[in-house]
């Protein structure tokens, strides 16, 4: 989905200032249709304030979001911002540890949720069928009655990618999901994420080189609130301004 | 001595630390190098008591530490400058640096000597609140708060984050100065490469919970050192 060079984000000199810090700072970005993309960036880069941004949850000083076509996000509000299909994923795992894989999964579906659906609502073959997708990309079908709060940290953020997957988003934005994670674990990760990509954008956070490595796709990084490099990992890391940031200086 | 043996920390089912060892001793600047997320600030959490471990052991002067909650620690002359330097905004800088004497016995209770000598623009600001201060100020008056508590070990967390240029120079002249009188052991936490560099004696380089690199700083390659920092 790569060559689709569509835009389905821009952020457009996005600025936010809290108590006179500027943690967002004319901030302007682009993201394709379909494409996975890391973002990296010392302490106080705004990383968190530009998801926050993103999904309606702080509203810029000054700038525009838009997605897709014409949407300004900056007049939308959080729930109004995720029906439009863009899907968050916090750092820390929020699953529903007392139940099982699949019932996290089944209240994850996209669908009436209001009470008195609920109340009433049976479980159809499709929605099987569809956590049964889900399960086998985040790879817990072995896990599918485990109570879920007895996986481990990986499982447990890779369940929580699949109760986004199941809300059928656009675009994902995952933040630091491979933090506390074993190797292995961080290895499948990526590998997850670029499978996920066959259908859906996402934009991924990270502090971990090794992933952003094996995710092996444009790196933006951001500093004092905006974007100071873009492109291939060689490429930022290779960026005298970059090894400065990072050297503190 | 301190020394971190082993140690493992989790939040909840992640790892943070994976088995970390390292050494501060008495005299001696020990820096703690590392982009951010790798693990810095929970090995501090680790050693003070903030957060429990989940294998290993910290041994503080020969005595087994890991269990002792972080007040113990804290009479045992464990003094934490942490990061954001949580200063009490409502507090006077006065009242924020008697909050070091919690940790003190009653006959004790006095500042240091030389404490405003040291911060002399602490002096000056005794009356205003904590939160009017700058954010240099704000570090300067954590700091000293940690040296109220007559610490022999004094840990720091990225003392230079968001700080102007002129400042940091004063506290790292402080920090030299501490280490020279030979009474504390002093672990830096840093992501400024050249300012920790010039004050350490130890270098440790962390990365994903783990250390990568860990020596003298004669011994180390500083080119080596860089390219672990950058990404």
């Amino acid at each position: 989905m790569s060559s689709n060079q569509e835009t389905l984000l821009y952020l457009d000199g996005v600025s936010v200032t809290f108590d006179g810090f500027r943690a967002l700072n004319s901030l302007s970005l682009v993201l394709a249709q379909g494409e996975l993309r890391a973002v990296i960036g010392p302490n106080r880069a705004g990383k968190p304030t530009m998801m926050d941004v993103i999904t309606g949850k702080t509203r810029p000083d000054t700038g525009k979001v838009v997605f897709g076509k014409d949407t300004d996000l900056t007049k939308l509000d959080e729930p109004a911002i995720a029906d439009l299909g863009i899907g968050r994923k916090f750092q820390k795992p929020t699953v529903f540890e007392p139940h099982t894989v699949w019932d996290n999964l089944l209240l994850a579906l996209a669908g009436d949720r209001r009470p008195r659906f609920t109340l009433w609502a049976r479980q159809t073959s499709e929605e099987s069928d569809r956590i049964d997708a889900i399960l086998k990309t985040i790879r817990l079908r072995e896990h599918r009655d485990r109570r879920s709060g007895d996986l481990s940290h990986g499982q447990k953020q890779w369940l929580e990618i699949g109760m986004l997957l199941a809300q059928e988003p656009q675009l994902l934005l995952v933040d630091e999901p491979v933090a506390g994670m074993t190797d292995a674990e961080t290895e499948q990760t990526a590998e997850l994420l670029r499978e996920i990509n066959h259908t859906r954008s996402v934009v991924v956070v990270e502090h971990d080189m090794a992933f952003v490595r094996a995710l092996g796709v444009k790196v933006t990084v951001l500093h004092e609130g905006s974007v100071l490099s873009e492109g291939s990992i060689d490429h930022v890391s290779n960026d005298p301004r970059v090894i400065e940031v990072y050297l503190g200086r | 001595m301190l020394e971190v043996k082993q140690v493992s920390l989790h939040y909840g089912a992640a790892i943070a630390l994976r088995k970390v060892s390292i050494q501060a001793k008495q005299g001696e600047v020990t820096c703690i190098l590392g982009r951010n997320g790798v693990g810095k600030t929970s090995m501090l959490r680790a050693i003070t008591g903030a957060h429990p471990i989940s294998g290993g052991e910290i041994v503080w002067n020969g005595e087994n530490i890991s269990r002792l909650p972080l007040y113990e620690r804290a009479r045992r002359g464990i003094a934490w400058v942490p990061q954001g330097r949580d200063v009490f905004p409502l507090l006077t800088v006065r009242e924020n640096l008697e909050t070091g004497f919690a940790v003190l016995p009653r006959g004790k209770r006095t500042f240091p000597d030389d404490m405003y000598d040291l911060f002399p623009i602490l002096k000056t600001m005794q009356r205003r609140r904590g939160g009017d201060l700058s954010g240099g100020q704000q570090q300067q008056l954590a700091i000293a708060r940690a040296l109220v508590t007559r610490p022999k070990l004094l840990v720091l967390d990225e003392p230079t984050e968001g700080i102007q240029p002129s400042i940091i120079k004063d506290i790292g002249r402080v920090i030299d100065l501490l280490r020279s009188r030979g009474e504390m052991a002093i672990v830096l936490v840093e992501q400024y490469f050249d300012f920790a560099r010039d004050l350490a004696q130890t270098i440790a380089v962390m990365d994903r919970g783990d250390i990568v690199l860990y020596g003298r700083r004669e011994d180390l390659d500083e080119d080596d050192v860089r390219r672990r920092l950058s990404v």
